[in-house]
């Protein structure tokens, strides 16, 4: 058997669909219920054979077509940058507010693919959240939590 | 019948009700391209402000909203792969790939002449069809749903080249099984959340679409260092902005058209399952109906593979009025919200309405026709000038998409945990992609999930746990075996091919 990245996939999704089998039969049902031709694990219960049929079968028949992917030609560093940028986005967003986090974000995402033109930049950032905050906020009602605002009394 | 289309018209066009449907098409194309706010918010924001008006006028202007937010929702599936509603998920298998072709104006043409073709007959199969198709609507039972949710999962196929069906089905699993997370519909039993409170109400559709396609699509870009705008750079920018359709590419639409309308129509009808199935089905149809030349081009920016989903979800939309008007059961989550207005008016609705409030009824089936022209003329003006988007530089454009994608998310549920796990998803998704497991079927089966075990659910009560309501009833069975004949065909060809 050819061992390539597909087959490492199907064999991690066979594992995962064994996992998920496993938590369906720990799923807790009433006792009423235990024995009723349909409750709440019964369909997933089928689902995790069907995962582990699907991906069973992957591994076991022949690769018709092989993915062949160059690793040498990916770009990890930036994807993994943008990555990082985005969790700690998403982790700042509710402490320190909508505002400055997105403006922040988008500042900072284009710096680190190469973008250099400093007005351009801070033009699409702050101003542009802020005038996309204000749509949100001041016209379509939506509420955004944001601190920072607050501290500086720009936001009620 | 005459006397009521002239209520209708009389009704729809007074000059507040086209004024309605002008602000409500505007305002439903502005937040249908917002990821996050789909049609339902879309609705559920102009609820406060139509209760000034009279009933009639107030559907009006909803109907507008829901057209134009169904339209939004396709532009931004097409110029960024990145479909806020899951109606326009099927739009972008191949307007996106015709976007990336410099060909975006014309995509969104395409689009903006699909849906208006698509809901243009479907208002007039919902003229002449709707009282009696109410009827068929309700012949309709849990194990016919069942079957139409295997059916549509089929279609998957459809999606899946030459030797990507077991991907495709290993995608179909993973949807399901996200699509379970969370309390069970019925007994309210948490599952799969580890105790984690923030996923005690599952994962939003718009978190695993964002996930998959767009913030998928924008790493991937950056890991391949592919370049979303350089066939937009070779093009002038009144190229790409072109809204010209040539002669070849309409007669591909006037044949896909007529038969993904009937499609789009006939599932809109049946309750719960609207847009997204019926736009599925139909790009699925229209892969096994075209010759193999044409086939080859699904997924790389076919007109036929645009036009056909286009088509369906707008004559979806129409068609998901027949039950919520004929009924009073919606079609989908946004004609419930609406059928909550249409209760708020004091308008009960029912096979009697066309009775008791004909310039209800027919109005909102004449504004139907109505809205798709105003909403054609207003939006193919605009079409050069969206367009643009395509000609930002990669460097702001990746940024911004994350952006929309991480705010959709954001002000659905304000909370980190959705932001990281869409992150998660959305790593997962793009190291599939690398190696071709298509993330459509995904998607699909995530939207049918809930709804494909409770008619599981229903189906396996009423025959006390028994198989046997697959084949009980005629319906069910011709749905199964047309499914089966589906996946046949495919490994017939698939042997062909060999």
């Amino acid at each position: 058997m050819n061992i390539n990245t597909t087959k490492i996939i199907s064999l991690l999704f066979f594992i995962f669909s064994a996992f998920y089998l496993y938590t369906a039969y720990q799923i807790q049902v009433f006792a009423f219920d235990e024995n009723a031709p349909f409750n709440a694990r019964t369909f997933p219960i089928y689902l995790g054979y069907a995962g582990l049929f699907f991906s069973g079968l992957k591994l076991i028949l022949p690769e018709p077509n092989t993915i062949k992917v160059d690793h040498k030609n990916l770009e990890y560093k930036k994807t993994g940058i943008l990555i990082v940028i985005a969790i700690i986005y998403g982790a700042t967003i509710l402490k320190v507010g909508y505002f400055l986090t997105t403006s922040l974000f988008l500042f900072s995402s284009y710096y680190f693919l190469g973008e250099r033109r400093w007005v351009l930049m801070f033009l699409l950032s702050f101003p542009f959240v802020a005038a996309f905050m204000y749509l949100l906020h001041g016209i379509l009602d939506i509420y955004l939590r944001d601190p920072f605002l607050q501290s500086i009394g720009v936001m009620g | 019948m005459i006397e009521g289309i002239l209520i209708g018209l009389t009704t729809a066009l007074t000059l507040q009700n086209i004024l309605m449907v002008m602000v409500g098409c505007f305002f439903g194309t502005i937040i249908g391209m917002l990821p996050g706010l789909g049609p339902m918010t879309a609705i559920a924001l102009m609820i406060p402000i139509t209760y000034g008006f009279d009933p009639a006028t107030g559907l009006i202007l909803m109907a507008g909203v829901y057209y134009g937010a169904v339209f939004g929702g396709s532009t931004s599936s097409i110029l960024l792969n990145a479909p806020g509603v899951p109606g326009t998920v099927a739009t972008s298998f191949d307007g996106y790939p015709m976007a990336q072709q410099g060909k975006a104006g014309k995509a969104l043409a395409i689009a903006a002449w699909s849906s208006f073709a698509g809901g243009t007959l479907s208002a007039i199969y919902l003229l002449f069809m709707a009282p009696s198709l109410s009827k068929v609507s309700l012949s309709f039972r849990s194990p016919d749903y069942f079957a139409l949710m295997i059916l549509g999962l089929t279609a998957i196929a459809a999606f899946s080249s030459k030797g990507q069906f077991l991907k495709a089905m290993m995608m179909v699993v993973l949807g399901l099984m996200l699509a379970s997370v969370g309390q069970d519909s019925l007994s309210d039993i948490t599952r799969f959340t580890f105790d984690n409170m923030n996923l005690t109400d599952g994962i939003s559709f718009v978190l695993v679409v964002m996930a998959t396609f767009a913030m998928s699509e924008a790493l991937t870009i950056i890991l391949k260092r592919n370049d979303p705008t350089s066939a937009a750079k070779q093009v002038s920018l009144t190229e790409l902005g072109s809204i010209k359709i040539n002669k070849e590419e309409r007669s591909k639409m006037y044949k896909t058209i007529p038969r993904s309308s009937i499609i789009g129509f006939l599932i809109g009808v049946l309750p719960g399952a609207g847009a997204t199935i019926a736009s599925f089905l139909a790009y699925g149809m229209e892969r096994n109906v075209v010759n193999d030349e044409e086939k080859e081009k699904f997924g790389k920016g076919s007109v036929n593979g645009l036009s056909a989903p286009e088509t369906a979800n707008n004559a979806a939309c129409s068609g998901s009025f027949v039950p919520m008007l004929t009924l009073g059961i919606p079609g989908s989550g946004t004609t419930a919200v609406m059928l909550g207005a249409l209760l708020g008016f004091g308008v009960q609705p029912g096979p009697r309405l066309y009775m008791t409030n004909p310039e209800i009824f027919w109005s909102i089936i004449m504004s139907m026709y109505i809205g798709m022209v105003i909403l054609l003329i207003l939006n193919l003006p605009l079409i050069p000038y969206i367009a643009r988007i395509l000609a930002v530089p990669k460097n702001y454009l990746i940024p911004l998409i994350l952006f929309f994608s991480v705010t959709g998310i954001y002000v659905m549920s304000f909370n980190n945990f959705d932001i990281y796990l869409m992150i998660g998803i959305a790593v997962v998704a793009t190291f599939l992609r690398l190696y071709d497991f298509p993330m459509p079927p995904l998607i699909l089966a995530f939207v049918l999930g809930g709804l494909m075990e409770e008619n599981l659910r229903r189906s396996l009560l009423l025959s006390n746990g028994s198989w046997e309501f697959l084949w009980d009833r005629t319906l069910t069975l011709c749905i199964l075996l047309t499914t089966i004949l589906i996946v046949a065909w495919h490994f017939y060809k698939s042997i062909i091919r060999k």
